[in-house]
This record gives structure tokens, C-alpha cells and sequence, in this order.
């Protein structure tokens, strides 16, 4: 199938909509299938062999922020002669209702058009404003898909009618191996035993209680005291003072905090710890964090909520603990600590579990909504009036 | 004559709006129709699917009587049943694939022909939603008031959205 996917946002900015078309991109391109994406991208950026520039995006004010988007005549030339020569089979438009490059891909073909709804808001008065004018792109999408919950709700608050929802997938390889970080033995091959030592990490906003940082730490408290070599290690946005000052004072030199971690040292960080511990109180609606750690191999501990429970194959794949429960989280983690053959077992299960989050099975199911709105195969053309 | 002029110019543009207008109704029975042939096609396949399974010899006799009737329903279904056979037949396929121990008592023998059900049945899915996408804006469209005032989608019914019980068997 000769694919094609509009990317309305600068290339060489990383932001999760890039990611997402990269990632669903190369998955295609992997299955076979032919793919050309266009996106802004600045002069002098990379670009891989298979995406064109549509031009050098403009930072302007929207939506609260600064975005970096293509828009005016130039952009809408170079979408339309990229659509005239591609001899597309589908359109695949991602962020259609961003004034960018989607938007005028929608007014420049006709034929199979499907969309990705990535953004998800508040409904505010701007959308009143904008729905007119965005009406008839929109009207002339076949198929939309939806990454979130979240994002469909928004979607269908904002524009009525529905969407099918595909989530984000997982770039398993890129996680599946990596150097532990400096200064931290690592699993190694399922981790050797080290007696009273060992370290559970914990990676998410450590000032948001939903992700339950609070219940690892009063965890930590009982079983900090039991095994005099534990270490804790903490990777996400927070103020590590705040945090320390919950944990006792003869504790607090074995938690150690990462702050901010980049993608890699995030997979580092993976491949650092014996147990990875998830302790949300729930909120999640898929838990991204934990299928990363399961790519990476780690044995995990998680709260028995919905989600985490449906991504563990029923603990299966990780084990789980009652939410909020700090002294069930203690004993779980001791058990795992003293079990290395436990824990690889866990690692092992987790590996082969995530493949259903991976970008291959994401891939295969944008492949079937291009199949259901093909269904009578003309291909997407230059559309002859202006919408 | 000023005001014959504003009348006239009033006239041209008004009539522009209306064409306009209903050019987009028409592109909006359009994508309904390619969607409404994407739900039949989805549909008919997974009824096919189905009934193949029945006859492949890889499910015992009730089971595959079971399908197999569900399957015929709701292939030939008038339109007044259709969602209610659709539907019987999303729930036939999952009390039989939800069976514990199902997809392991059949062996790797069957694995081409459930990658086929989990496909067609995930496709129904997909396609009711776009299909029910395509009649909501639709309906919104001709609720508006110069659709109604002037005939502009011709004789067309307003379309109805297709009901069914579509959750996929957890293959």
C-alpha cells in the first residue's frame, strides 16, 4: 500500500506527535508498505529517507504556547504537488484541526482520508471559533482514530461524531538493551543475588500523589531498616528536597534522585534497578511507563489497579500488590529480592507480554482502518476545487 | 436602483452560499456511502470468516453448529434484523472463543483462520465507527436550517446510525 502521512509539526523538535509518525513510519515501512511523510522541517534539519520538508515552520503563538507550524501558500503548494506526484492509496493525517499542514492536506485530496487525534483539552472558547472553518477538512476524513481516551473525548466534545481508538505504541527494541548507569551493578542475567542490598527504582512525577511516589517511600521506611544495602532510585520531574525530607535522616543517603532523565539514561536507568515498582493510586489509562520498563526487562511491582493489571496479564507478567499499600508493597518487594530465579522468570514473561504494545501491532491496526475505508480503492487526488 | 442592485447582489450571493452548501451535502452522501459499502463489506467477511471456521472440522459439532447459524443470520438478515443478527453473531463468536483453554485446544492448525476472525471482527468494529462517524455529521448537517428551507439533499433519507453489539472475541 503507498501510504501517505502529513506531519504537522516541525521535524527536527522533538514532541510525542514526531515520535508517534516516526515510530508508526518505520512499522509500516517494516511490513512492507511504502510510505512518504511531509512534514516542516528546517533547512538544514536530517530527515529520514522517507520524509519530505513541506518548508521551515514559523513559531507562532497557539493554543497557550509557542508552536512551531506550516501555514500560507507556500505550504499549501508544496502539500498539494506532494500529493498530485505521490499516487497515494491513503491519506494519513495526524493533528488535522492544528492550523498546519494537516489541515491543508485535508483541503487538497480527495479520496481515503483517515486522521490521528493526538491532543487532548479542555473544551475552550477557541474551538467555537474554529469549528467552522475547520468543518469541511474535517468532514472529508473517512476514518479517525483516537490515541487516548482522553484525546477521543476531546475529540468528540469538540466535533461530535466518534473515532476508534489505537493507543501509542511501545518501541520495544529500543529498550531491550542498554548499559546500566555508572555507579549501578545492574540486573545483569537476572540478577545475582546481593544479600541485604539491591535497588528498586521508581520513574514518573514524584509531585503528583497519583503516581503514588508516597507509598514506595513509606515502603522504603520498613524495608530500608530490614536490608542495610537497598537503594531507591527515583527518575522523573520533582524537588528531591521536598521528597527527602519524608524519608528518615539515616535513610536518606541510599535515595538517590535522577531528576529529569533523558530517553537514554531513562533506558539506563531501566536496566539499573533489580525491581521496578509502579505504585500508582490510578489514573492511568495505560501506564507507558510500565510497558518501557517491561521492554527493558525489568522484574515489576505494581499496584493492582485496572490498567497495570490488564498490561500484567493478571500478574503474570509483573506482580501486584493492593493499591496504597505500603506493607504489601514491602513484603512483595522483599520476597523479590531474595528470588533472583523469581525475577528472572518475571523479566523474561514481561519481554514476551509487551510485544502487544509494540509499534508492530500498533502498525497492524492503522493497517486495518486503511483497509475498511479503501474499500473501493480509487486512491487519494489532488482535489479539483479549493475544498 | 440602488436597492435593485443590493437585491441582485444579495440574490447572487445567497445562491452561491446554497450551492456551496449543497455541494458539501453531496460530498458528505458521499463519504457516507464509501463507508456504509466499508460496514457491508466488513460485515459480510466476518460472516464468511465465521462460517468457514464452522466448516473447517477444527471445532466440535455444537460449536460449529452454533457459528454456523449465528453466521447464516446474520448474512441473511433483512434490514430490520440486521443489527440484532450482527449482534448475536458478535456474541456467538465470543462465548465461543472465550472458552477457556479454546485457542490452545485447537492446536496450531487453526491459526491462520483466527488471525482472519480477529481480524474481520476487529474491522466491523472499525468501520461501524466510521460509518456511524459519517452519520452524525450528516444528521447534524441537515438539522441545520438552510438544509432544511431548501431542499438541498434532495429525496435522501435522514441516515440511521447502525446499532450493534461489535466487541471483538479476545483472540
Amino acid at each position: 500500500m503507498r501510504i501517505g502521512i502529513v506531519c504537522p509539526y516541525t521535524w527536527n523538535v522533538p514532541g510525542g506527535v514526531q515520535q508517534h509518525i516516526s515510530d508508526l513510519a518505520e512499522a509500516l515501512i517494516t511490513s512492507g508498505h511504502e510510505v512518504s511523510v511531509i512534514t516542516p522541517a528546517d533547512e538544514d534539519a536530517l530527515l529520514p529517507h522517507f520524509a519530505v520538508s513541506a518548508g521551515r515552520a514559523v513559531p507562532v503563538p497557539y493554543n497557550g504556547s509557542v508552536a512551531r507550524l506550516s501555514f500560507g501558500f507556500l505550504s499549501a503548494s508544496r502539500v498539494r504537488r506532494w500529493i498530485r506526484e505521490g499516487g497515494f492509496d491513503v491519506l494519513h493525517v495526524h493533528e488535522p484541526a492544528a492550523p498546519s499542514l494537516g489541515v491543508l492536506a485535508c483541503w487538497a485530496a480527495d479520496g481515503p482520508i483517515v486522521a490521528t487525534f493526538h491532543a487532548s483539552y479542555e473544551k475552550s472558547r477557541v474551538v467555537a471559533v474554529t469549528v467552522p472553518i475547520l468543518q469541511t477538512a474535517l468532514e472529508k476524513i473517512n476514518a479517525r482514530i483516537a490515541v487516548s481516551e482522553a484525546a477521543r473525548k476531546t475529540l468528540v466534545e469538540q466535533f461530535g461524531g466518534d473515532a476508534v481508538l489505537i493507543p501509542n505504541g511501545v518501541a520495544t527494541e529500543r529498550y531491550a538493551m542498554a548499559e546500566p548507569l555508572p555507579g549501578w551493578p545492574g540486573r545483569g542475567d537476572g540478577g545475582q543475588a546481593r544479600p541485604g542490598g539491591g535497588t528498586l527504582g521508581f520513574l514518573g512525577r514524584m509531585d503528583e500523589p497519583r503516581k503514588g511516589l508516597q507509598v514506595l517511600l513509606r515502603a522504603f521506611e520498613t524495608l530500608g531498616r530490614e536490608r542495610p544495602g537497598l537503594r531507591l532510585l527515583l527518575a522523573g520531574p520533582g524537588d528531591a528536597d521536598e521528597i527527602l525530607a519524608k524519608v528518615s535522616p539515616e535513610l536518606r543517603d541510599r535515595v538517590v534522585f535522577l531528576g529529569l532523565v533523558s530517553d537514554q539514561d531513562k533506558v539506563r536507568a531501566y536496566h539499573s534497578v533489580d525491581v521496578f515498582v509502579a505504585p500508582n493510586l490510578g489514573g492511568e489509562s495505560f501506564g507507558i511507563v510500565l510497558a518501557e520498563a517491561m521492554a527493558a526487562g525489568a522484574p515489576i511491582l505494581a499496584s493492582d489497579i485496572e490498567a497495570f493489571r490488564r498490561v500484567l496479564q493478571d500478574g503474570r507478567a509483573g506482580e501486584l500488590f493492593p493499591v496504597g499499600d505500603a506493607g504489601a508493597l514491602a513484603r512483595a518487594a522483599a520476597d523479590l529480592l531474595d528470588d533472583p530465579a523469581r525475577r528472572k522468570q518475571l523479566s523474561a514473561e514481561a519481554r514476551a507480554a509487551v510485544r502487544a504494545y509494540d509499534w508492530s501491532t500498533v502498525a497492524r491496526d492503522v493497517v486495518r482502518v486503511y483497509e475498511t475505508v479503501l474499500a473501493e480503492r480509487i486512491g487519494v487526488v489532488e482535489s479539483s476545487l479549493g475544498a | 436602483m440602488f436597492y435593485a442592485v443590493l437585491a441582485v447582489a444579495l440574490l447572487v450571493l445567497f445562491g452561491m452560499y446554497a450551492f456551496w452548501r449543497a455541494g458539501r451535502l453531496d460530498r458528505l452522501h458521499v463519504r457516507l456511502e464509501t463507508a456504509r459499502a466499508g460496514l457491508d463489506a466488513a460485515l459480510v467477511r466476518r460472516a464468511a470468516v465465521a462460517l468457514e471456521l464452522a466448516a473447517s472440522r477444527l471445532l466440535d459439532p455444537a460449536t460449529s453448529l452454533l457459528l454456523a447459524t449465528a453466521a447464516h443470520e446474520a448474512r441473511t438478515a433483512d434490514n430490520e434484523r440486521r443489527e440484532f443478527a450482527e449482534s448475536d453473531l458478535s456474541r456467538a463468536l465470543r462465548a465461543v472463543v472465550d472458552q477457556p483453554g479454546f485457542r490452545p485446544g485447537l492446536g496450531d492448525r487453526a491459526d491462520a483462520l483466527l488471525d482472519e476472525l480477529e481480524t474481520a471482527a476487529q474491522k466491523v468494529a472499525f468501520a461501524r465507527r466510521f460509518f456511524n462517524d459519517a452519520v452524525a455529521t450528516i444528521r447534524t448537517a441537515r438539522r441545520r436550517m438552510m438544509a432544511r428551507a431548501l431542499p438541498l439533499a434532495g429525496r435522501a433519507q435522514l441516515p440511521e446510525f447502525f446499532e450493534i453489539d461489535d466487541v471483538p472475541p479476545a483472540l
